[in-house]
Order: structure tokens, then sequence, then C-alpha cells
């Protein structure tokens, strides 16, 4: 288990309990957080689960996969702390891991 | 005809009606959790005949056959979800009959349930062949979870499997059972796999990939029927008089929209229930997602049938927003992704206008990408293999109708980004 912080764009701040083993955006839309839609259901195939790494946990999250870099080179806003949550594996080291939401995920 | 303009759910949203959605699968569960995040008050039903919360069918022919996903990772969310957001599910229920006048739906148990807002989300069936032995033991489809067990326990190293229809579940289906030494036969009735769905250059890349694997193709191939001994599927019989071997066989040739609900309200129906870009049906207070529906598409000026996560998130997110009386969400460009062995193909838009394709990349190197253009140069559909910035571009270009150059896009030196500005 880890908790795992969103922050929605607005400022609405979900706390919620992730499995480990989980990805970070199965935790977001098994708790109905809003603003991670997740439309491929973690194929790392559509971005719409984007999110930007709080800087404190960088080095925790690891870097992204080719793919997963190709997807966010053309989603929207990108930030160089961004991350398609549904590849950032749950894990104890990641406890209090916290994540902000864009605006929007198209 | 498009719903009672007086009582429009949009111009007056109270959100305090109830809704009774009938499907609980992708297009249902999603839009019940949407209308909760979208502020809907009122009592939320959903009722589905399957025993299992709403999950995911995807995996069910990928991650989840190959024994690299737990059932638990199908679920669409928690059970505890539907509790904390107090929606009524209904599992292992079906809906018989819908009483337009009085506005209930009936249960098959023949009890009724009252509805102000009626969501039908009931998906679509697999598609059967009538053939003789088709009802043999270890003759199986395709499309729930249920059928998706079966299949997972008759395969096995050393098994063999025949799967009739080359279509994407089939074709992931064959490439699962390989991963799991199973033995696999694709037959195909067209001369190529992906015939209805895909371009013949991404067919014979597939057909290549999958035979280097070790999976065999029989194509313009006609089935007789299946034979086999003791009730148990043991082989197909093809037209030429041969009968393949097998010890199960998988057909996945289509599905049908389940439309007799729909019907019996008196909704128009025309190869899937009709609706409007707001999900509305012809019969005011029901409306229709998901595989079910035949729905525009505005990109294209026609309507169609889209058979995809993407399409059921995107009419869930139409029928909330148009009940709770939000913004009507921007049309989406269609779009679809298939996963077999390490090959991610991603799709986006639709052939309809395409005069041309043009080829990035080469599928040598399984890694390229097909652009439909159309007589402008417009992107209409992009096939990407393993080429995330050639879809993402794509799927942009072909919402925004840019036209592109043709002799830029063939050419890898010059960056999607380049080729998309
Ligand atoms: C094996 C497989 C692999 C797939 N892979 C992909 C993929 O890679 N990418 C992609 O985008 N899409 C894929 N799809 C398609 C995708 O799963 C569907 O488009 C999606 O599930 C559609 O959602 P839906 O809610 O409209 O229908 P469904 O998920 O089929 O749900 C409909 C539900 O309604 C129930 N129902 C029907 N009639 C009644 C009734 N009268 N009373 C009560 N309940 C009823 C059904 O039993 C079902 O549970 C795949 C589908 C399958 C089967
Ligand atoms: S959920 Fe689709 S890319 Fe992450």
């Amino acid at each position: 288990m880890a908790k795992i912080i969103f922050i929605e764009h607005s400022g609405a701040t979900h706390e919620v309990d992730a499995k480990t083993g989980l990805s970070v955006m199965e935790a977001a839309v098994k708790n109905n957080v809003p603003g991670i839609d997740a439309d491929c259901g973690g194929a790392c195939a559509c971005a719409t689960c984007h999110v930007y790494v709080d800087p404190a946990w960088l080095d925790k999250t690891g870097k992204p996969s080719a793919m997963e870099e190709s997807m966010l080179d053309f989603a929207e806003n990108v930030e160089s702390n961004s991350r398609l949550s549904c590849q950032i594996k749950v894990s104890d080291a990641l406890d209090g891991l916290t994540v902000r939401l864009p605006e929007s995920q198209h | 005809m498009t719903g009672d303009p007086g009582t429009e759910a949009a111009q007056s949203p109270d959100l305090s009606g109830r809704v009774v959605i009938v499907g609980a699968g992708h297009a249902g569960g999603s839009a019940a959790a949407l209308l909760r995040q979208y502020g809907w008050t009122g009592p939320i039903t959903l009722i589905g005949d399957e025993p299992l919360i709403p999950y995911q069918r995807p995996p069910l022919s990928k991650a989840w056959l190959k024994g690299e996903a737990d059932g638990d990772s199908l679920a669409l969310r928690p059970a505890s979800f539907y509790t904390e957001q107090s929606i009524r599910l209904r599992l292992s229920t079906g809906v018989s009959g819908i009483n337009t006048a009085a506005r209930m739906v009936t249960l098959d148990s023949g009890e009724a349930v009252a509805f102000d807002h009626l969501i039908l989300a009931v998906g679509a069936a697999a598609r059967k062949l009538p053939v003789p032995g088709a009802e043999l033991a270890g003759v199986l489809e395709l499309r729930t979870a249920a059928d998706a067990e079966l299949l997972k326990n008759a395969l096995g190293p050393g098994k063999r499997l025949a799967v009739i229809g080359g279509g994407y579940v089939g074709l992931e289906a064959a490439a699962s059972a390989r991963a799991l030494g199973a033995e696999a036969v694709v037959i195909e009735r067209e001369p190529r796999v992906l015939a209805r769905v895909a371009c013949e250059e991404l067919s014979g890349f597939f057909q290549d990939y999958h035979a280097a694997r070790g999976v065999t193709f029989e194509v313009n191939a006609q089935v007789q029927g299946f034979v086999g001994t003791d009730g148990r599927v043991g082989g197909v019989a093809l037209g030429d008089g041969r009968t393949l071997p097998c010890d199960v066989a998988l057909v996945g040739i289509g599905a049908l929209p389940h439309e007799s609900l729909a019907r019996l309200a008196g909704c128009e129906c025309r190869q899937g229930i009709v609706v409007d870009e707001a999900t509305r049906t012809s019969v005011a207070h029901i409306y229709a997602i998901g595989d079910c529906t035949q729905r525009p598409l505005p990109l294209y000026g026609l309507s169609g049938r889209l058979e995809s996560v993407p399409n059921a998130l995107e009419q869930a997110k139409q029928v909330a927003s148009l009940l709770c009386g939000r913004p009507a969400p921007a049309p989406e460009t269609p779009w679809f992704w298939s996963d077999q062995y390490d090959i991610k193909l991603q799709i986006a838009g639709l052939p309809h206008h395409a005069v041309t394709r043009v080829i990035r990349g080469n599928p040598a190197d399984a890694k390229f990408a097909v652009f439909h253009l159309d007589a402008e140069n417009r992107v209409q559909a992009v096939e990407a293999i393993n080429a995330a910035p050639e879809f993402m571009a794509g799927r942009l270009l072909v919402g925004n109708r840019k036209p592109v150059a043709p002799e830029k896009l063939r050419d890898t030196s010059v960056s999607m980004k380049e080729v998309a500005a």
C-alpha cells in the first residue's frame, strides 16, 4: 500500500490508498479521481492519463520508456515532469507520491 | 425526430431524476460514474445480465488471456465504488421489456423498475456461424469474461486452436495462444486477414508477423462445419474437403448490436440503435451508447457503428453531459488500438473518403504507418505500427483537416511535428 495524492487543476486534492503493483492511473480510476480519463485502460496507447509528477518524486518514479516519451511528445501542455500515469507502478517507495493533473486530457 | 424539446434535459437540468442504465459494460459503467462526477443526485440503477461488475473486454484476448493480468485488474472500478457513489448495481439481471408510456423497464423476473431517463448500453453479441457442429463443446466465441475463461482453460502447450475469422479479436487470440505454447491456425473467408478493417499493407504485415511466429493461415477458405467425437470438437471441415484438426475453435466473425429492446420501445434501429450526436434515440427519454449504436460520424458527414472503448467512453460523456446540462463535449476522432506479440497497432480516423495511401517507414522494421489521404491531401485515417508519433500527429491531423505534403509525410527524416505543423 502507498498513499498517492492527486491534485486536480482546480486545486481539489484526493488522497488514495493504492495497492502495490497497480499503476498510478489505476489507483486514480478505481477511486473515481476526476481528470484521468485513461481511455485505453493502461495500454500506453491514448495519453489521456497525463500527470505532472511533483519534482521531489521524479527520481523515484524513474524515466519514461521510448514509447511513452513519443506519446507524451504529442500530448497537450507537456512539461519536463510530465508522465503517463499508467506507466508508473505503485510501490512502497512511492508512499506519499504527489501528482498534479492537467486542465484537460484532450 | 429526437426527444421532446419541452422536457429536454439540457434545457432544464434537473439532476434528481431516476436514471436507469441497461447493460453494465464499458459504456454503461462509465456513464454511471460520469453522471455522479458531473453532479447527478438522483437514483442511478445499473442493470446488467452478466454476473460481474463492469469490466474491460480488451484484455480478454490479450494480457488476461496470456495470464499477464489478473481478474481484479479487469474491473473498471472496485465493487465498493458503486456503494460509495450510491449507484445501485443489479447484476445477473436481464431486462426484457420497456414500457415507454409508463416509463418502466421490465426485468426477466417480471419486476418493473421506473425511470425518468433510460440509457441503453446493451452492447453487441458475437455473430454465430450457422454451420453443422457449431453446438459442439469447444466451439467458442469471445465476448465476455465467461467466454474468455473457457478459451483460456482450453489453451496450453501442445493444444491446437482454430480461429475462424481473421479480425482483431481472432488475431489477438492467436498471438496469445502462441504465447501459451499452443498451435494456432486462422481460417479466413476473404483473400486476406483484417479485410474489413485494415488496408492491404497492414493485413500483409500482420499475416507475415504471425506466420513468422508459427501461426498458419487458410485464406479464401469456407468453413463447412465442425466435426468431433463425444460431443466435443475435433476439427474444422473446409469447403475444399480438408478437415483441420483442432482441440478448440474460436469463432470471431464480428458482432451484431443488441437491438431487440430498443425495437420494443419503438426506437429507430438501422444496424444499431440510431442516435444523434448527443446519444438521443428517436424516442424521448431514451438514450443509447456504445457498441449497440448507429451514430453520427461528424468528421465524415456519415453515420456508422464503432465497436471500441474510446467510442463507448465518448458516448458515455455525451449522455452524462446532456443529462447534467453541461456543454456538449467536442467530437472526438475515432480511434482504436490492438496489441499482438510486441506490436502496438494504433488507428485513428476512418478511411471513408481516402483516395491515396502514403507509407511512412518500413514494414520490415515493424515500425511504420499508413496514412490515408483524401483528394485534398487531408489525412482521413492513419494506421500506425509501433509508431506513436505518427499515430498522435495523425490523430490531430484527422481532427483539424489540415492538408499535408505527401513527400514530407513519406520522408522519415522530417519529424511528425514538422509534418503536422
Ligand atoms: C475480446 C475483445 C477485445 C477487444 N479489444 C478492444 C481493443 O483492443 N480496443 C478497443 O477499443 N476495443 C476493444 N474491444 C471492444 C470493446 O470492448 C467494446 O467496444 C466495448 O466493450 C463496448 O462497450 P459497451 O458497454 O457498448 O458494450 P459491452 O461492454 O458489451 O456491454 C454491454 C453489456 O450489456 C449487457 N446486456 C445486453 N442486453 C442486456 C439486457 N437486455 N439486460 C441486461 N443486460 C444486457 C451485456 O451482457 C453486456 O454486459 C474488444 C472487445 C472484445 C470482446
Ligand atoms: S491509460 Fe492510455 S496511455 Fe495511459
